[in-house]
């Protein structure tokens, strides 16, 4: 026995799949003849059937101007290979791929630029300076000298100790009197010239170099 | 969400047409996809535009799903239509656009009373016009494509997503289902609700004469 439709909201909980064709033979029976005698569920089911049918057209279906030639010039530049099949990385790859290139730049320019700066005499390390060796510093410098060094500011605040305290305590060579630890103690190569200018300063200046024999 | 779909019924895979464009593709012949995607791009631009409700967002998706379903031809296995393949590629990337990009949504017709515990299929019809049907000429009418749009773009997402797969895109219910990963039932009560609300909107469009005023003919003047 078909069991009958008690109410319009019934007849509406349905009428979408009375629309697809999806209530069996006798449901269908049993909702034609309650449209045939309800307007109210009528007007429901032609303005369902309306939206059915407006929406369904392709003519709906629109493309903003010049989708179709976006679509098919990118679709071209992928299959010609000159856009990486693993299009979805593109977005943050080639981003970081100028980053990285920029900071490479960057680093290089960096490198040429302040290559002389790190090889400055004055910015010499004492690495090489024997730890034990005696030296000496003084108030308003932070160089450390030979005993006896003529470049020892404000000799009468002069105190000794050894070179390895003086490197601990922040006290850098004497590029003059301590200059044959730091000629081996370049940082890079050196320079062209760079131990001829450093004897015509010395002479200039009339400064005898001072060797590890005499200090 | 994968991107298989089985189909129930193997002659639902896609045309001759379809299959001897793909195997041209599958064999190196790239140029061909184009024309092969061609007679879809207006579907898979409204399933990124339901999704993702910006013009430029959907071309963009649109593209991407494009690209991804080229890069992936060799996957396809002819188990499904090529369009519904192409629709769920789709739908996938908008729909993970949409997570990573997501913005404030305008509210839809329906948010106001979508209370946590109301059903989906408890909306009721509101207006009972005298309907007749509404001729498809009526289509040609820009004014007429851009009134029922603006009353689609109205619905909450959830129903919108469903509609357009369904009605628009004519996705079958289980399709449309495993598209957008819910279930039939789901499917089935979202879009009787759609349909019933795009119903009362298009009444309201009725009584205002949206779909009664004829383009002018031709030699005739309005004056």
């Amino acid at each position: 026995m078909v069991e009958s439709v008690r109410s319009c909201e019934e007849v509406w909980r349905e009428i979408s799949n009375y629309v697809d064709g999806e209530v069996d033979a006798a449901r269908r029976w049993e909702m034609d003849e309650h449209f045939k005698v309800c307007k109210r569920c009528a007007s429901v089911l032609a303005g369902t059937r309306n939206v059915v049918t407006l929406y369904g057209d392709e003519r709906m279906l629109d493309v903003p101007a010049g989708f179709s030639r976006r679509l098919e010039k990118r679709l071209a530049w992928n299959a010609s290979g000159r856009e990486p099949r693993w299009s979805s990385w593109s977005a943050w790859l080639m981003p970081a791929a100028a980053v990285v290139l920029i900071a490479a730049g960057v680093l290089l320019m960096n490198s040429l630029t302040f290559r002389n700066f790190i090889q400055s005499r004055h910015a010499q390390p004492g690495n090489n300076v024997p730890a034990d060796l005696v030296v000496v510093v003084s108030d308003g410098s932070k160089v450390f000298h030979v005993p006896g060094c003529p470049f020892i500011h404000d000799k009468a605040s002069e105190r000794t100790m050894t070179a390895k305290e003086a490197t601990r305590d922040g006290y850098v060579p004497c590029t003059r009197c301590l200059r044959q630890y730091l000629k081996t103690g370049l940082i890079g190569q050196p320079r062209v010239g760079d131990a001829d200018s450093a004897d015509v300063d010395a002479e200039d200046e009339g400064v005898e170099v001072l060797s590890k024999a005499g200090h | 969400m994968a991107l298989n779909i089985t189909a129930k019924n193997p002659e639902q895979a896609g045309s001759a047409r379809d299959a001897d464009l793909i195997a041209k593709v599958q064999s190196g012949q790239h140029e061909s996809f184009y024309e092969l995607v061609r007679p879809y791009e207006r579907r898979v631009y409204a399933a990124a535009l339901a999704i993702l409700r910006n013009e430029q967002d959907a071309e963009d998706a649109a593209q991407e799903a494009m690209l991804k379903a080229f890069a992936n031809i060799r996957k396809f296995r002819a188990e499904a239509r090529f369009s519904t393949w192409l629709i769920q590629i789709t739908v996938n990337e908008a729909l993970m656009r949409r997570r990573r990009e997501r913005t404030v949504v305008m509210e839809g017709i329906d948010d106001h009373h979508s209370g946590a515990g109301e059903a989906e299929s408890d909306y009721a019809p509101r207006d009972f016009a005298d309907w007749r049907e509404i001729p498809s000429e009526a289509l040609e009418r820009k004014e007429v494509r851009q009134r029922l749009a603006e009353a689609l773009a109205t619905l909450d997402e959830k129903y919108r997503q469903v509609f357009v797969l369904r009605d628009m895109e004519h996705l079958n219910i289980q399709e449309t289902a495993e598209a957008l990963g819910i279930t039939v039932a789901s499917v089935k009560t979202r879009l009787l609700r759609a349909r019933l609300m795009l119903r009362d909107l298009l009444a309201a469009g009725w009584e205002q004469g949206w779909f009664s005023r004829l383009p002018f003919e031709k030699g005739t003047k309005p004056w």
